[in-house]
C-alpha cells in the first residue's frame, strides 16, 4: 500500500469517527420534530373586529401575552414568532395535552362583570393577580385581586348591585352569577364556578396574563399526542431496519464480495447521515425518517452503477485494477448527474415545504450527499485495498 | 450471478405498443382527474382531522352514528384497526370537537386522542400555491440542469418522461380517490427528482455509445444502451423500491400514502426510462429529420 492510499484510508476513518462523535449520545444530539415527540404547531391570526381593529401595536401585545401564557404553562423551548403582518406561529414541543394548550393560548380571556341589566360594570383590565385555590367546601375557586383603580371601580360596581346578581363572564360566557351581599372595597374577590382543579388553574393563568386586545383566530393547528409520536418513531425505526436488512441481503446475494463492500459503504453512509444531522442540529421529523429510509435504497444505487461498470470492464479482459479505475471514471459523471436532479427537487421541497416536509428535504439532501461520498470515496478505497489481496473472481 | 446481463431485448420494435399502453393509462387518469378530481386532504381543502384510539373495538357505523348527531355524517371515517380511527370533517372549532369526543366517550367507550389537525381555508389555499410553485421550481431547475449537461433535446425528453411519471401517480391517486396531502406532494417532488436518475443513466450510455460507435444505426444504439444499463436499472429500481415497500407496510398510516405515491412513481419512472424516454429520442430525430447515423445525435460533437 502506498502513502496516498494509506492517507485516503485514514481520512475515511477520521470522517466516520467524527460522525460517530457528533451523534453520540443519540437521544441528546438528535432533535425530534413535533410530530415525533408530540406537541402543537399553531398559526394564529389577529383579525379585525368593529370594536378592536388590528394594528402593529395590538399584534405585538398579543405576541407578548401569548408568550406570557406559554411561559406559565411551563413548555420548554417553545417557538413564538410573528409571521408577516398579523400572523403568529406558535410551536409547543412535548406538551402533554396539546389540545388544552392550544385552547389556552388562543383564548381572548376578556373578563367582565355585568349587572343584572347586562351592562358591563368593569373588566379584568385592572387585575394585578389571579390564582386558583379552594373554598371551605374544597371546591376549586379563582381568587382575583385588583389594583387601586380596579378596586375603586369594583367597589362602585358591587355597591350598585347589593342584593342583586353581578354576573362574571369570560369572553361573553357566564362563569358564575353570584348575588352581591355587601360592597367589596378591598379589591379582592373570589370566583366560584363549576371549576375543576385544572380549569381553575387555567382561568387564573389566563387572567394573570391579561386579555388579548384583539380577536385571535386559529388558522392552522396540528397537534400530535405523545403516544402517536412514540408510535411513529418505533414504526419508522422498524420500517428502516426491515428495509436496511433486505437491502444488505440483496446486495450480498446478488453482488457477493462486491455486495459486501456496498453493504459496508451503506452502513458508513447511514452513520454519516446521522452524524451530519446531529452536527447540523437538524430536526428529525417523521417524513425525515422516511427520507433516511429512502436514502438506504438510493445509496446503493451508485454502488450498483459502479459494480456494473467494473463488471463490464472485466468482460473486456482488463486487469482488476484497471477495471476499477475505468469503472469509477465512467460511473462518476452519471452518478453526479443523476443525484443533482434529486438534489434540485429536494431544494424545491426545502424552500416551499412546511415544518415536517423541510425535515424530509434535509435528510434527503444529506442522504444524497453522504451516499455520493461513500460510493465515490469509501467504496473506491475499499475496492482498491481489496484488489491488492484478492482477484476479481473471488469477489464476483 | 447475472440474470439479465447477456440477453438482448428489442425495445425499439414494439415501442408503439408501449406508447399506447402509457397513453391509455394517462388518459384514464386524466379523465378521472377532470371528472372526479382529487380527494384533497385537509392540508389543501381545509378541515379537521381527528385520529383517536378507543379502549375497545368500535365499528365504523357506531362512529358515524355519533358524528351524525353533530350534522357531520358526511365525514370520512377510516379505520386503521378495530379501535383506531381517522376522522376527517369540515373545519370545526374546539368546542364542537370537544362535544364530539365526549359523545364518543359517553356512547361508545373511553378513548385517547392521538392527533388533531385543523387547517383553515386560507392556509389550504396558501399550501396549494406553494405546492404548485415547488413543482414548477423543480421542473424548471431540472430541465435547466439537463440542458446544461446534455442538450436541449434531452431535456424535452426528460420533461415528457417526468410528466408521464407524475401524471400516472396523480391519475391513480385520483382514480382510487386517495387523499392528496402535503406528504403526497413531497413524494411526487421526490419522484420528479429521482425518476430521471434511470433516464440519465441510459442517456449517458447512449451519449457514450454515439461517440464510439458511429457506424451503428441510431435504433441499434438506443437498444444497445438500454440493454447495457438494464441490469443496473432493474437492480437499482429494486433496491429503491424495497425500502419504500418497508415504509408502506411498517411505517404507519401517516406515511403509507407517501410511500404509495413513491412506489407508484418509481415503478412508472423505471418503466418510462426504459420504454419511453430513449425511444422518444428516435421519434425526435425522425420528426426533425436528423440523419439516422448516430454521428449527428450529439450535435456539438458531430459537426466535424
Amino acid at each position: 500500500m502506498n502513502w496516498t492510499k494509506t492517507l485516503r484510508l485514514a481520512s475515511v476513518f477520521v470522517v466516520i469517527f467524527i460522525a460517530i462523535i457528533l451523534s453520540f449520545p443519540l437521544n441528546e444530539k438528535i432533535n425530534l420534530g413535533l410530530d415525533l415527540q408530540g406537541g402543537s404547531h399553531v398559526i394564529l391570526e389577529c383579525v379585525d373586529t368593529p370594536n378592536a381593529p388590528v394594528d402593529n401595536d395590538a399584534v405585538n401585545r398579543v405576541l407578548e401575552i401569548i408568550r406570557n401564557r406559554i411561559d406559565q404553562l411551563g413548555v420548554s423551548e417553545p417557538v413564538i414568532q410573528r409571521q408577516g403582518t398579523n400572523r403568529i406561529l406558535v410551536q409547543l414541543p412535548g406538551v402533554e395535552d396539546p389540545e388544552a394548550a392550544v385552547e389556552l393560548i388562543g383564548k381572548t380571556a376578556l373578563l367582565e362583570f355585568k349587572s343584572e341589566e347586562g351592562e358591563t360594570q368593569l373588566t379584568g383590565a385592572h387585575l394585578i393577580n389571579a390564582k386558583s385555590s379552594f373554598d371551605q367546601f374544597s371546591r376549586s375557586i379563582v381568587l382575583i385581586e385588583f389594583d387601586k383603580i380596579g378596586a375603586k371601580e369594583f367597589g362602585e360596581a358591587t355597591k350598585k348591585s347589593v342584593g342583586k346578581v353581578l354576573a362574571i363572564t369570560l369572553d361573553g360566557k357566564e362563569i358564575s352569577a353570584p348575588v352581591v351581599q355587601e360592597p367589596i372595597l378591598d379589591g379582592k374577590a373570589q370566583i366560584t364556578g363549576k371549576f375543576t382543579v385544572d380549569s381553575a388553574k387555567h382561568l387564573a393563568l389566563l387572567l394573570r396574563s391579561g386579555a388579548l386586545p384583539v380577536k385571535v383566530e386559529i388558522l392552522e393547528n396540528r397537534s400530535i399526542g405523545p403516544t402517536l409520536g412514540r408510535d411513529s418513531i418505533s414504526k419508522g425505526i422498524k420500517a428502516g431496519i426491515v428495509g436496511l436488512i433486505l437491502i444488505l441481503l440483496f446486495m450480498l446475494i446478488y453482488y457477493k464480495g462486491f455486495g459486501l463492500i456496498a453493504d459496508f459503504a451503506l452502513v458508513v453512509c447511514m452513520v454519516l447521515i446521522v452524524g451530519a444531522l446531529a452536527g447540523l442540529k437538524a430536526t428529525l421529523t417523521l417524513p425525515g425518517i422516511a427520507g433516511m429510509i429512502l436514502t438506504i435504497g438510493m445509496a446503493v444505487d451508485a454502488n450498483i452503477l459502479i459494480f456494473e461498470r467494473i463488471k463490464e470492464e472485466l468482460r473486456l479482459e482488463k486487469t482488476f485494477r484497471a477495471s476499477i479505475d475505468a469503472g469509477f471514471n465512467k460511473a462518476f459523471r452519471t452518478i453526479f448527474d443523476a443525484n443533482v436532479t434529486t438534489l434540485i427537487a429536494a431544494l424545491a421541497l426545502f424552500y416551499f415545504g412546511s415544518g415536517p416536509i423541510k425535515g424530509f428535504a434535509v435528510t434527503l439532501s444529506v442522504g444524497i450527499l453522504a451516499s455520493m461520498f461513500t460510493a465515490i470515496v469509501v467504496t473506491k478505497i475499499v475496492l482498491e485495498v481489496v484488489a491488492t489481496k484478492f482477484s476479481s473472481r473471488a469477489l464476483l | 450471478m447475472d440474470l439479465i446481463g447477456k440477453k438482448k431485448f428489442d425495445f425499439i420494435k414494439n415501442r408503439r405498443i408501449v406508447y399506447i399502453i402509457s397513453a391509455v393509462i394517462i388518459l384514464i387518469g386524466l379523465i378521472s382527474i377532470i371528472f372526479q378530481g382529487f380527494n384533497l386532504g385537509i392540508d389543501f381543502a381545509g378541515g379537521t382531522l381527528i385520529q383517536i384510539r378507543f379502549d375497545k373495538s368500535v365499528s365504523t357505523t357506531e362512529v358515524r352514528n355519533v358524528l351524525s348527531e353533530f350534522n357531520l355524517s358526511q365525514s370520512t371515517i377510516q379505520n386503521l384497526s378495530e379501535n383506531e380511527f381517522v376522522i376527517r370533517t369540515e373545519k370545526i372549532n374546539s368546542e364542537k370537537r370537544k362535544g364530539i369526543l365526549s359523545a364518543f366517550r359517553e356512547n361508545l367507550t373511553d378513548l385517547e386522542i392521538l392527533r388533531v389537525e385543523t387547517v383553515g381555508p386560507v392556509i389550504g389555499e396558501n399550501l396549494k400555491k406553494l405546492a404548485i410553485y415547488a413543482l414548477l421550481f423543480a421542473f424548471i431547475g431540472i430541465v435547466l440542469y439537463i440542458t446544461m449537461r446534455f442538450e436541449f433535446k434531452f431535456s424535452i425528453i426528460s420533461i415528457l418522461a417526468l410528466s408521464h411519471d407524475c401524471l400516472i401517480v396523480l391519475g391513480i391517486f385520483s382514480l382510487l380517490q386517495k387523499e392528496i396531502t402535503i406528504s403526497v406532494i413531497a413524494a411526487v417532488l421526490t419522484i420528479v427528482g429521482y425518476s430521471l436518475n434511470n433516464t440519465i443513466v441510459i442517456l449517458d450510455r447512449l451519449r457514450e455509445n454515439i461517440k464510439f460507435k458511429t457506424r451503428e444505426p441510431f435504433e441499434n444504439l438506443i437498444n444497445m444502451s438500454i440493454n447495457q444499463s438494464l441490469s443496473r436499472t432493474i437492480n437499482t429500481a429494486l433496491t429503491t423500491v424495497i425500502p419504500v415497500l418497508a415504509l408502506y407496510f411498517f411505517g404507519g398510516n401517516i406515511l403509507s400514502d407517501f410511500a404509495l405515491a413513491l412506489f407508484l412513481g418509481m415503478v412508472a419512472g423505471t418503466y418510462s426510462s426504459i420504454f419511453i424516454a430513449s425511444p422518444l429520442l428516435l421519434e425526435w430525430n425522425k420528426i426533425f429529420k436528423i440523419r439516422q447515423k448516430g454521428i449527428r445525435i450529439t450535435g456539438k460533437k458531430g459537426k466535424k
